[in-house]
């Protein structure tokens, strides 16, 4: 079995009107025994910044860290928020430094443009290669399942409640066809000056 | 092989550790306890390559303890436990990487009792009860069907008891004892060992 299936995890993020979502799983396990069902996987950077990391559950813990300490030094230095678009680059950087020996998680970002309240959306591969969409994107052990899900329910511009909607049907329709992830369900919806978070009562078998 | 157990109710918490320290078939020892004392109220459960467990143990249980001298204070159970994961992932990543498996229990003045559960790739998480080795696969459903967070420390050894019951039955390796500590606001206590089928 394949190390990024290791402890499993499913995290999607979608672009809404001024607005972008962020939801993920719960579930930490061993292969395929559940040990614990309120396992953290997405980390706030900043206000409207968020970065989900789904894949091997040490490196998860590994990278917020990482993520945590070099996005504080940048705010220390520049006396500013981080972008969403730079701080794409710092995961990417963090995660190049190791392209021989890598972390293995596949990062997904989220968030707003602190000045403009653009939203912005991007994932990237576990060697830290960046790929932003107008969309939606996908990581995890679920992929194929969440990218189905996504491709029918998502549409341009919706609103906050119906962007809510989407992602959580979305997320939760895809994990039941994954036996790794699942298990419970966070959903974060990034607006303007309001965040709201949510958890979501998913199948437990 | 081995199997770990952590229970934590609502101002204290359990770890039991099987005793058998095993080479390969053969059972070296029955009375070996698997516990480590990393303060005066946390408790550290170890299992894995035997060599490590101690090793790892020890190196984390000094510097806990070197911490408390230097800044005056103890560190506490959750930073204990962040900073027993810290070492454990960067060793993951060298060229001797530790092959150990724990239960973190510990006491807090202001957070209460705490239970952590961790691997040998580190990855660390709280539970309110946790199991390592094969015998967590009999434990875990027992303890997902039985556990109560208002549970009391006699019901807790209760369902201990149940838990040793179960692995003494459906495990086919012998684990007939388990060393007990209780973790609660006065210390560290050692409970009488358990033995399956003895109430």
């Amino acid at each position: 079995m394949s190390i990024m299936s290791y402890n499993g995890a499913a995290i999607m993020a979608m672009r809404g009107k001024d607005c972008v979502a962020i939801a993920a799983d719960r579930r930490f396990g061993v292969q395929a025994q559940t040990v614990s069902m309120d396992f953290q996987k997405i980390f706030e950077i900043g206000p409207t910044l968020y970065v989900g990391l789904p894949g091997l559950a040490t490196d998860v813990q590994t990278i917020a860290q990482k993520l945590k300490f070099r996005t504080n030094l940048y705010e220390l230095r520049e006396n500013r928020k981080m972008k969403p678009k730079t701080f794409l680059s710092v995961v990417s950087n963090l995660l190049y430094e190791r392209r021989f020996g890598p972390y293995f998680v596949e990062p997904v970002v989220a968030g707003l443009d602190p000045n403009t309240s653009e939203p912005f959306i991007a994932s990237l591969d576990l060697i830290g290669c960046p790929m932003i969409t107008e969309d939606f994107v996908v990581s995890g052990t679920c992929s194929e399942q969440m990218y189905g899900m996504c491709e029918s329910l998502w549409e341009p511009d919706m609103s906050p409640d119906d962007l809510f909607e989407t992602i959580s049907q979305a997320l939760l329709n895809a994990v039941d066809r994954d036996a790794v992830s699942g298990w419970g369900a966070i959903v974060h919806i990034i607006e303007k000056d309001k965040v709201t978070t949510k958890t979501l009562k998913a199948r437990m078998d | 092989m081995e199997c770990l157990i952590g229970i934590k109710g609502k101002d204290f918490v359990i770890v039991a550790s099987d005793t058998i320290s095993a080479r390969s078939i053969v059972s070296m020892k029955q009375d070996h306890d698997k516990m480590f004392k990393l303060s005066d109220k946390i408790v550290m459960a170890c299992s894995g390559e035997s060599g490590d467990t101690v090793q790892f143990a020890e190196y984390i249980s000094k510097n806990i303890q070197l911490y408390k001298m230097r800044n005056g204070y103890e560190l506490s159970p959750r930073a204990a436990a962040n900073f027993t994961r810290r070492n454990l992932a960067e060793y993951l990543r060298s060229r001797t990487p530790y092959q150990v498996n724990m239960l973190i229990g510990g006491y807090d003045e202001t957070d209460g009792p705490s239970l952590f559960y961790m691997d040998y790739l580190a990855a660390l998480i709280e539970a309110p009860f946790a199991a390592h080795g094969y015998g967590s696969f009999f434990v875990l459903s027992l303890l997902d069907r039985y556990y109560r967070d208002d549970v009391t420390q006699e019901g807790a050894i209760k369902l201990l008891h149940q838990c040793i019951d179960e692995v003494q039955k459906r495990f086919i390796v012998n684990l007939p004892t388990f060393k007990v500590r209780c973790i609660n606001k006065d210390g560290i206590t050692d409970l009488p060992d358990l033995r399956a089928g003895k109430q």
